[in-house]
């Protein structure tokens, strides 16, 4: 039994306490404001945290009453949260990206009481759906920039001034808040998650303490964390992996906590901490990749003929390294002489070289990604998991690194592969089911088992396998089985593809759109002389398409199956986007909404008469306001052995 | 905080009137625009408040100072400062930079005391590097405090003018076309920060502008020139509907 266990036993404000009195003046928390990085000792922390917590009880907030979060991540945001938790209260998280009316419908869906916002622009949106949103009866702000307006209603309330009255409450009587704190038990709900919801309204998850410790204790059990360690936030603060590392991580082993200055600053944000363990979906990885290839294209001869051959060096040395395999003397050596000559440089230049590992989950990711990687030292590894336990149950273990799997479960996580190939979980970290939702909590955790919709085998390593979404699965007319998104993965490792929507389920043959990456493939057109405005313009070049084209060549030339090929393509003139709803927050396609919007686009890849269609675009700017512009779609049909023309 | 009078004033270059009798009153804490067709004088009168012309005849004051002959740095210390039209940046420096250098007025150490970054010296350049990173934080410049200035987009360099003549730490800011040449999104934010800094810094703002519809929005007081005389003043709604503005505006006789 491990000492960490008995953490286990204490709610996220009880652990709070506990680091208190373990180590008061360390800094559990830090935050850039003004150009310079400001910290908070786990004593200022609980401090902040109990204030919150008076406050709330002073404006009328009660035990089990449901409290939002929107905004970017800032301390204060935390503080609210872990108050919330101390008043008794359960914290929601909601994206700072949902519009006013996505936001009502949470708001009264999951029964809020108090909303707290960051910012103008978070409040402006409350302010909007204010009639529908009769059960708020506070809203809170920590940035009053802009607020001048809202000073005299007393439906605002400044963040300050909730710290203010609480402090005063706790002028009065210091010990109710802690009397407060005692009575929380760890198997309370503390925190309704929403769950990304690839189809339909989003689901409120009912955490409880104990399923953010236990996963924070049982994953330091296989990546050891000291508490001298850093962590950047940088996660939207609604998405579970970002509470699974402040609640979790960040309680269960004392790391500090950084936040950055601002969204668009977390990347520079990122190098000034260099932490030491990094969470984020594959496009984060994705995008400083590109970023990386660019700049070493731009680099000079010299330069990049090293890179290439310690690249190649790397990549063999790499190949042992994810095995556990010892590695010959010789190749050990000159890998060594590519750490020091290129790759320790070219990481520290993102921030990555104190990086003990760095994570990756959310959706799949190519084993190309991994690889390079790997090659610079990076030690990146997939995990897997669903909001409703908590984040992470499956991971690789070090030296034990394979891209087709998402690892073994963590300890104290049981794991079972139902007769319809579903993937079924169990441990400490379930959640107790979805809040006002008694038939789909039912169907959740059916026999006690998490029923994670995925399908997915164990291989004969012990390795989970996680194939598609059990409900996306498609067959063609043929009765073949295939999986859209495991198509489009591996239409994503060319760097040129930035996304793409697969078809074919009851269909003659597999055809998809396709997004190409604006950076590289611009960088591409410009190396070329090939001059272009828009994105749109960019995309309907018939040269991009040509490029693209040998991409798919390329692709159907590599796939298992001869049904897995695409016969016909088109590139969208559009990036597919959250704010269009085409994609979930986490960046996941919406399937059916995307065929829905396209479907004249889908019709015509499946009329092979047709090689250009005329289509009315319509795009929305940030204000709302929506033009429509025409232009003439070409669509692309490929030929292989064995296929007519 | 002090009125800004105008009265009078003719700028003549040789034989032709830039401004010609012109009188215009800019009050503390309002948002005052100067309007008109190209060449109707809106930059050049901006130039006469600045220092950068003196005008030919007339008299300019500010509260009981006059400034009818001052020099460009005489003004700036009485607390006016400007927004270029043309953006008045060293491009080769970066945003900090450039920032930095707009509060020199503040920095009055010896060359001892510069030599080894020591007592008033660092206590200054502290104090300053405070001053100037409250302007970053409140024009949301974070991201860009590291990068040169003629690196980064136009409507970001547009902000970064407008910061420099914050950074000056004015009681009246001019604005010389801040939101020329910007697109839709760029100029929504721009008419956020100008509000900003008339209602949360307690600025008076004096601006020159072309979008009529950003005027109209957000001004308490506009003037409108045509061909260097004034020809109409007021609210925004007695100058959308005074006859002569609307001549000048679409050319009838």
């Amino acid at each position: 039994m491990d000492d960490n266990d008995r953490l286990l036993d204490l709610t996220i404000p009880q652990l709070l306490r506990w680091r208190v009195a373990q180590t008061p003046d360390k800094v559990a928390l830090r935050e850039k404001e003004f150009g310079i990085w400001n910290p908070y000792t786990w004593h200022d922390y609980y401090q902040k945290v109990q204030a919150v917590a008076a406050g709330l009880i002073r404006i009328g907030f009660q035990r089990e009453m449901k409290l939002a979060l929107i905004g970017d991540n800032i301390p204060e945001l935390l503080f609210t949260a872990v108050g919330t938790m101390a008043a008794g209260g359960i914290g929601v998280g909601i994206y700072q990206t949902s519009l006013p009316d996505e936001m009502a419908d949470i708001l009264n869906g999951l029964d809020v009481s108090v909303a707290f916002c960051n910012d103008q622009e978070q409040v402006d949106k409350l302010v909007e759906v204010r009639r529908r949103i009769p059960g708020v009866f506070r809203v809170i702000y920590e940035d009053p920039r802009g607020m001048r307006s809202y000073r005299d209603d007393a439906w605002f309330m400044d963040f300050h001034r909730l710290l203010d009255l609480g402090l005063e409450a706790l002028a009065l009587d210091g010990g109710h808040i802690e009397a407060s704190i005692d009575q929380g038990r760890p198997e309370d709900v503390c925190f309704l998650c929403l769950t990304s919801g690839t189809t339909g309204q989003p689901k409120g998850a009912m955490m409880c303490h104990r399923n953010y410790i236990n996963m924070g204790v049982q994953i330091t059990k296989v990546d050891r964390l000291a508490d001298t360690d850093e962590y950047l936030s940088f996660l939207p603060f609604a998405w579970i992996g970002e509470q699974m590392n402040s609640f979790g991580i960040a309680m269960a082993t004392g790391i500090t906590v950084n936040f950055p200055e601002s969204v668009e600053t977390s990347m520079e944000d990122l190098k000034e901490i260099g932490p030491h363990f990094i969470f984020g979906a594959p496009r984060i990885y994705e995008t400083i990749r590109s970023q990386i290839w660019l700049r070493i294209d731009d680099a000079y001869w010299f330069n990049r003929a090293c890179y290439h051959y310690f690249s190649r060096v790397g990549q063999r040395a790499a190949g042992y390294r994810m095995s556990g395999r010892p590695m010959p003397w010789w190749l050990r050596f000159r890998a060594w002489i590519g750490d020091q000559l290129v790759f320790r440089p070219l990481i520290n230049q993102i921030g990555f070289l104190r990086l003990r590992r760095a994570y990756t989950g959310g959706a799949a990711l190519g084993p190309d990604l991994f690889t390079f990687y790997q090659t610079m030292g990076v030690n990146l590894k997939q995990i897997y998991g669903q909001t409703e336990i908590t984040g992470i149950a499956y991971m690789h273990r070090d030296g034990d690194i394979r891209p087709d799997t998402v690892g073994k479960p963590l300890p104290g996580t049981e794991c079972r592969i139902s007769d319809a190939s579903e993937i079924l979980s169990r441990s400490p970290s379930v959640c107790k089911g979805y809040y006002k939702l008694p038939d789909k909590t039912e169907e959740l955790l059916q026999g006690g088992w998490l029923h994670s919709g995925d399908a997915g085998f164990l291989d004969s390593d012990g390795h989970l396998v996680v194939i598609d979404r059990v409900s996306d699965v498609m067959h063609n007319r043929a009765g073949e089985m295939f999986s859209p998104m495991f198509l489009e993965n591996k239409l994503k490792f060319s760097p040129y593809i930035k996304e793409a929507v697969v078809f074919g389920d009851q269909r003659d043959y597999v055809a998809a759109l396709i997004n190409i990456d604006p950076i590289i493939v611009g960088k591409w057109a410009e190396d070329r002389g090939l001059s272009f405005t828009t994105y749109m313009d960019l995309s309907l070049k018939p040269e991009v398409a040509e490029l693209i084209r040998a991409e798919v060549a390329a692709f159907n030339r590599s796939v298992e199956k001869p049904h897995f090929r695409i016969r016909r393509f088109a590139i969208l003139y559009k990036l597919l986007d959250m704010d269009d709803g085409e994609l979930t927050k986490t960046g996941k396609i919406r399937r059916k909404f995307v065929r829905e919007k396209y479907r004249l686009l889908h019709e015509t890849l499946y009329d092979e008469t047709v090689d250009v269609r005329e289509v009315e675009a319509e795009f929305r700017y940030q204000d709302g306001q929506v033009t429509t512009v025409r232009t003439s779609m070409p669509f692309y049909t490929l030929a292989w052995e064995g296929g007519e023309t | 905080m002090n009125t800004l009078t105008v009265s009078d004033v003719t700028l003549a270059f040789g034989g032709l009137n830039a401004l010609t009798n012109v009188n215009l009153e800019i009050q503390p804490g309002l948002i005052t625009s100067v309007i008109g067709p190209n060449g109707a004088g809106k930059t050049s009168l901006l130039n006469c408040i600045s220092g950068f012309y003196n005008p030919t005849s007339g008299e300019i004051f500010y509260g009981e100072a006059r400034l009818t002959r001052a020099s460009p740095h005489q003004v700036t210390k009485r607390g006016i400062a400007r927004a270029f039209q043309n953006l008045e940046l060293f491009g080769g420096l970066t945003v900090l930079d450039n920032l930095m250098l707009a509060r020199h007025r503040h920095l009055a150490y010896s060359f001892f005391h510069a030599l080894l970054y020591w007592g008033k010296a660092a206590r200054l350049e502290a104090e300053n590097r405070a001053f100037v990173e409250e302007v970053i934080d409140f024009m949301e410049l974070e991201a860009y405090r590291k990068r040169a200035v003629g690196s980064l987009s136009y409507g970001i360099q547009k902000r970064v003018e407008v910061a420099r003549a914050l950074t000056l730490g004015p009681q009246l800011l001019l604005l010389d076309e801040p939101m020329a040449g910007m697109n839709i999104e760029e100029k929504e934010d721009m008419v956020r920060f100008i509000l900003d800094i008339q209602k949360e810094r307690e600025i008076t703002v004096a601006l020159v502008e072309h979008d009529l519809g950003v005027v109209m929005d957000i001004s308490d007081q506009v003037y409108v020139l045509d061909f260097g005389e004034l020809i109409g003043a007021g609210s925004p709604q007695a100058v959308a509907t005074n006859r002569k503005v609307i001549e000048a505006y679409i050319g009838e006789d």
